[in-house]
């Protein structure tokens, strides 16, 4: 009884140093991101880093599930008669919530993993030190860099999947209703508003912040020894999809208040 | 055969009093006193996690120590504004226990990283001179446009000590350059040890297990023994003792039985 007591306290304890941690880290980020040198270029490329690792798979999930959405959509409104509000209906669940989600799980599963496993191998065979003696800031060539590049490039990508997602689904409805593509752009413009766009770009933002932060967090605070590099791949993507859900519950309630 | 005391009129470039640092429990230097003087290869001896890596980290301000001092070309090294600090290690040449290379760059990127981002006044054709002089010092220039997976542990050990050449230091610190290296590669790093000690003017810690290295490149040797520096003077006087925490060095790498 005694010992499961010290090890739940242990495990608190060691919880809480590591929100610490990652509190520092995260003030450290806002430190160097403001401070010269900026590292412009290399922004540039780990922003096309970011781009070109999910921009294949993005593309397909993207078309496929507008392609579904819509289908599995469909009975419901035919019963109503109801099918012609379908392009707004798949719009709007597209914008809002299933192109930052899915663009953000994704990027999570490919970007976050291979940014965890990028600075954990770097940080265990000691090249990060190496940086550091050689009088290079390793945190803000290395992890400011990466964290802009997410907070940038998966807002992008975020209304590329959703443009994707809407051919997908205008593909499905193409194929029921005699439906010319610029009137079913229309229909999807008709539905949107500036809040939509707002919150879904403000979402993405965080989403990507996110993602690059718990990825270079992990890396950096990797273990000695090759398991340590899997073991930051591994918790970059976890730790980064179970945050992507509660900030997406979180965004939701607060869009919520602005609506009504 | 190299000038065996170029020392006590030197004066001192790094100046060690009574370092301490400890990991948890495990007290790794207690009470360590070291001096580099100018122009002088010391080779650093000791057992394998006796702390000489933390030593040379936290010469280089990578770690810092708990209590004591260390002085490196006059600046108290715990001391430092990040700026300063940056400005120190530009004069420090750190090459690594395991070289880390940047694995994602190809050689010529290794070399040029640490111009590029310090030296930001140079023009492209200085930098490529500059890569081409130390390539060749370390004798490389074939690998130039390899990537550092596809070469050798000793063509590693050569990359990354030219790395730290590129910055033209003062002080350079080698942790183990001949560790894992066959006896004819080891033959040539410590050339190349001493080349660079000629060549650059630098002054130089050594670390190492190897005896034939310590014998070929130091002009003194301090050993590491319990935390401390209890053993500091040329190779002779340094083995020239009956202690059993020190002659198994001697024994193994010299008698053959
Ligand atoms: N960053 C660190 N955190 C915790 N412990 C450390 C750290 N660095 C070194 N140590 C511990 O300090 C001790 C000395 O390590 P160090 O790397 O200096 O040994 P060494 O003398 O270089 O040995 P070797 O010859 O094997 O390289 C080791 O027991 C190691 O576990
Ligand atoms: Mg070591």
């Amino acid at each position: 009884m005694k010992k499961i007591v010290t090890r739940i306290s242990q495990r608190f304890t060691n919880m809480f140093l590591e929100l610490y941690r990652v509190h520092l880290f995260i003030l450290k980020f806002f430190k160097e991101a403001f401070t010269a040198p900026f590292e412009g270029r290399e922004v540039l490329r780990q922003c096309y880093q970011v781009g070109y690792r999910s921009l294949a798979l993005i593309s397909l999930t993207g078309f496929i599930t507008g392609i579904v959405f819509t289908k599995q959509s469909r009975p419901s409104l035919a019963e109503f008669g109801a099918t012609s509000w379908l392009p707004s209906l798949v719009g709007i669940a597209m914008l809002r919530t299933l192109a930052p989600l899915l663009t953000a799980l994704i990027s999570a599963g490919k970007v976050g993993s291979s940014i965890g496993a990028e600075l954990g191998s770097m940080k265990v065979t000691e090249q990060i030190d190496a940086m550091e003696v050689s009088a290079t800031n390793p945190f803000s060539y290395l992890v400011v860099t990466r964290v802009l590049a997410t907070s940038i490039t998966i807002p992008i990508l975020t209304f590329y999947t959703a443009f994707v997602a809407l051919l997908g689904a205008f593909v499905n409805v193409s194929t029921n209703e005699s439906t010319s593509f610029s009137a079913f752009v229309q229909s999807f413009l008709e539905s949107i508003t500036f809040l939509d766009i707002t919150a879904s770009t403000i979402k993405a933002i965080v989403f990507g912040f996110t993602i690059g932060m718990v990825g270079c967090y992990q890396g950096f605070h990797s273990s000695k020894g090759t398991e340590g590099v899997g073991k930051a791949a591994n918790s970059a993507v976890v730790v980064g999809m179970f945050l992507v859900f509660i900030e997406e519950v979180i965004a939701t309630q607060i869009t919520f208040l602005f609506r009504t | 055969m190299l000038q065996k005391s170029k020392t006590e009129n030197s004066k001192a470039v790094i100046t060690i009093r009574d370092v301490n640092k400890s990991f948890g429990d495990y007290h790794v230097l207690r009470g360590a006193d070291l001096d580099l003087y100018e122009g002088e290869n010391l080779v650093v001896l000791g057992r394998s996690g006796t702390g000489k890596s933390v030593l040379i980290k936290i010469i280089s301000g990578l770690l810092k120590q708990d209590s004591g001092m260390v002085n490196v070309l006059g600046k108290d090294v715990a001391n430092l504004s990040p700026k300063e600090l940056l400005e120190l290690r530009l004069r420090i040449g750190f090459s690594f226990q395991n070289s880390a290379l940047y694995d994602s760059m190809t050689v010529r990127e290794n070399l040029e990283f640490p111009l590029v981002r310090n030296r930001k006044n140079l023009g492209k054709a200085e930098i490529a001179q500059a890569v081409e002089t130390v390539l060749d010092a370390v004798g490389l220039s074939q690998t130039i446009n390899q990537m550092p997976s596809e070469l050798s542990g000793g063509q590693r050990k050569r990359i990354g000590i030219a790395r730290t050449l590129i910055l033209r230091p003062e002080i350079m610190l080698y942790d183990e350059p001949t560790a894992g290296l066959d006896p004819i590669t080891c033959i040539e790093i410590n050339n190349l040890i001493n080349e660079v000690q000629e060549r650059f003017k630098t002054s130089s810690i050594i670390i190492t297990h190897d005896l034939t290295c310590a014998k070929a490149v130091g002009n003194r040797i301090a050993m590491l023994l319990d935390g401390q520096f209890q053993r500091v003077g040329t190779f002779d006087e340094v083995f020239d003792t009956a202690d059993e925490r020190v002659t198994p060095f001697y024994d193994y790498n010299f008698i053959q039985e």
